[in-house]
């Protein structure tokens, strides 16, 4: 995979971010009697140009992270740095600026399109929002857009029942691409789509990020897809983020014990391929009412005592960018680098 | 075959709309051993599903009428069946899971109420033995506390759990063969892991047979012993599960094995099947999937394929290896990684089987 350009440019820094959605009760007066904590307390980083794939079960506040990034929900707390500046910070004014440079590409191609707008008005809007083309101008380019995305100029009139997934999916890339983002937002951009178009689609994604120089925050399930797209890969678990890493080391290195058991849990298409599964017991507890301490420990086959009381954050053992949310891991490993030593002593 | 539990043979299920008629299975043929787990794979509308409604007689008509073939459980063609006949076996000698765990229960019944219905139906228990069966079926999903747990109603359950319940209902009775579709595809896949884990467990326990339809090529590697590759309705290779993924014959089977991102694979890009499968209103002359093939020959969009045997129990829809092919188209195929196979000289088409 393309190497990570200069290190330490960061197009965008996520803080302590916080989403809590309250529950209410009552009709006239409502209280708070409660909140999904569906994100609770996310930091991580994305790099120029690179891809972070954000994996995590239903749940996990993969889609709520990515949403509140780009401001379609407010956050409850925390920062996002984008170039610079916090997106959460900005005026109504700023924000939609700023929108020219961060876009979405949704999961479903069939609800994020408009079915009484033509492909031409759909892709065309953002233009003319942020005052790029107007007119003949605004045709021209969606028709170049559309053949960039590898549909025809000639699509511009139809609407999008005329096409089937995989296409709507290229409209949806291509009215992303409208306004000359630097970082796109991929939630689940392939899941709802057939096998075979779902490679159409990745390597046109894969292409586009080639030729325009985009950076992708790719959030899905599909741990095979992640692998294969991404550079560095972030693994969620209710509302908080377990492990990061390089994509290879983390597939060849899984550190944290709920990314052992994911990825062990990923059926592989190759029926010599025997591998030792681990079946974890239960299922994912409610974000309403997160476990204390680790929110892996009720089902982790490692948790001891102390793992469902102290709160567990990120910690790079081994100086190399691989990031574990893990406090028995040290303990686990007997590794023989000398961060590791240090950390299980203290 | 002595064992062979199920016989499929020659379906065709089409369905008569405004638009026309839909060929959404056009000539399906296998058969189900005992004990055996057969998987049907294929992308959305290659008909794997119509197929499970074919033979569980569940085809809505109209406007679904299932026109030709017969489907032979334990010797009997259960298309000529009469509906009460039908009645006995469906559920109870053969059984089935959708998708969907929460669409298929109902929600105003108790989980114990709905599996006691099917075991007083077809069991004929009274209506206390059947609850404990009730429980005990719970038990056996692994469903914590089960014996409570069968006073709950279905929003009581997630969806992994709600999935296991299903599998007790299907099993309550036990069936020779459990026809699941899709099991796990609305699953996390911790949650999938699980569910398919205990699906080798019980039918172990139950000596059953399954058939399992799926899109997912991972989880019929893992589980399967045999496979049928459809596309656009129709089965285009048909093989043991190891042939299927070592050693495909089907231009479209090959191109699916490369289209997938793997886990354990470093690939810089994928190698997609290009273009849209077909409408099954107005499904291309000749070979269906030739519009989309890399190897496709002139033969191909003119005459349809029919099965060649390409191995011991291999089966290809594909002119690729016959005598149509020329040595060059053959090698072309073969450098790509898609062997032509003229084994045993003869290219007996699999008709001499459907008689």
């Amino acid at each position: 995979m393309s190497t990570v350009a200069s290190g330490g440019d960061n197009i965008l820094e996520v803080r302590n971010l916080v989403k809590h959605f309250p529950i209410t009760k009552g009709f006239i007066v409502q209280r708070q009697v409660g909140a999904v904590k569906a994100v609770d307390g996310v930091t991580f980083s994305i790099r120029r140009g690179e891809t972070l794939g954000l994996v995590g079960e239903s749940g996990c506040g993969k889609t709520t992270t990515g949403r509140v990034i780009l401001r379609l929900m407010e956050p409850t707390s925390g920062e996002a740095i984008f170039e610079g500046r916090n997106i959460f910070k900005l005026s109504k004014e700023d924000l939609r600026k700023m929108r020219r440079d961060m876009q979405i590409i949704f999961q479903d191609p069939y609800s994020s399109l408009n079915p009484r707008m033509t492909v031409g008005d759909i892709i065309g809007e953002p233009l003319e929002i942020h005052n790029l083309a107007r007119g003949k101008e605004k045709l021209r380019r969606v028709q170049e857009l559309l053949e960039v995305v590898g549909l025809s100029p000639y699509h511009v009139n139809r609407y999008p029942h005329e096409f089937s997934g995989g296409q709507r999916q290229r409209i949806g890339i291509a009215r992303a691409l409208a306004v000359n983002p630097k970082l796109i937002i991929c939630d689940e951009p392939v899941s709802a789509l057939d096998v075979s178009i779902q490679a159409q689609v990745l390597n046109l994604l894969q292409e586009l990020q080639k030729e325009f120089g985009l950076t992708y925050l790719f959030i899905a399930h599909d741990l095979s897809v992640v692998k294969h797209i991404s550079d560095r890969i972030a693994v969620m678990y209710l509302g908080k983020i377990a492990e990061v890493a390089e994509a290879d080391e983390m597939f060849e290195n899984p550190q944290h014990p709920y990314t052992e058991a994911l990825l062990s849990a990923v059926p592989i298409p190759d029926p010599g391929m025997r591998r030792e599964r681990i079946i974890l017991p239960g299922d994912v507890p409610s974000p309403v009412n997160p476990p204390q301490g680790c929110r892996f420990h009720t089902r982790c086959l490692y948790a001891r005592e102390s793992c469902s009381v102290n709160e567990q954050v990120l910690i790079d053992y081994w100086g190399n960018g691989h990031e574990v949310a893990c406090e028995v891991l040290p303990f686990r490993h007997q590794r023989s680098k000398a961060a590791v030593v240090k950390q299980s002593a203290s | 075959m002595a064992d062979t539990l199920l016989s499929v043979r020659n379906l065709k299920t089409y369905f008569y709309t405004d638009e026309g008629v839909v060929k959404a299975v056009d000539g399906l043929t296998y058969d189900l051993h005992k004990g055996e787990t057969l998987g049907i794979v294929g992308e959305s509308g290659s008909g794997k599903s119509v197929h499970a409604l074919s033979v569980m007689r569940l085809i809505p008509q109209p406007p679904g009428k299932i026109v030709e073939g017969q489907i032979l459980f334990e010797g009997t063609n259960l298309l000529k069946l009469p509906e009460d006949e039908m009645r006995k076996i469906r559920g109870n000698r053969i059984a089935m899971i959708f998708q969907e765990p929460m669409t298929s229960l109902n929600p105003v019944l108790t989980i114990g109420e709905q599996i006691a219905e099917a075991i007083m139906l077809h069991q004929g228990l009274n209506k206390k033995d059947a609850w404990d069966r009730s429980a005990e079926m719970l038990e056996k999903v692994k469903i914590p506390l089960a014996k409570e747990r069968v006073r709950d109603y279905p929003h009581q359950f997630s969806g992994g759990m709600r999935q296991r319940v299903m599998i007790a209902m299907a099993l309550s009775c036990n069936p020779s063969i459990l026809m699941a579709d899709e099991p796990t595809t609305a699953l996390d896949v911790t949650i999938q892991a699980q569910i398919l884990e205990l699906m080798r467990e019980l039918q172990q326990e139950f000596n059953m047979s399954i058939i399992l339809i799926t899109h997912n090529l991972g989880v019929v590697a893992e589980t399967c012993d045999n496979v049928v590759v459809m596309y656009a309705g129709r089965p285009v290779e048909h093989a043991t599960v190891q042939r299927i993924f070592r050693d495909p014959k089907h231009p479209y089977t090959w191109g699916l094995l490369h289209s997938i991102p793997k886990l354990y694979e470093r690939k810089e890009r994928l190698i997609p099947i290009e273009g849209q499968p077909p409408s099954l209103i107005d499904l291309p002359v000749g070979c269906t999937f030739a519009p989309r093939c890399p190897f496709a020959m002139e033969i191909c969009v003119k005459q349809d394929p029919p099965d060649y045997a390409v191995g011991a129990d291999h089966y290809a829809k594909c002119f690729l290896h016959s005598e149509f092919a020329t040595p060059e188209e053959q090698k072309a195929a073969e450098a790509a990684g898609l062997a032509a196979s003229t084994r045993g000289g003869t290219h007996d088409a699999r008709g001499g089987l459907r008689s």
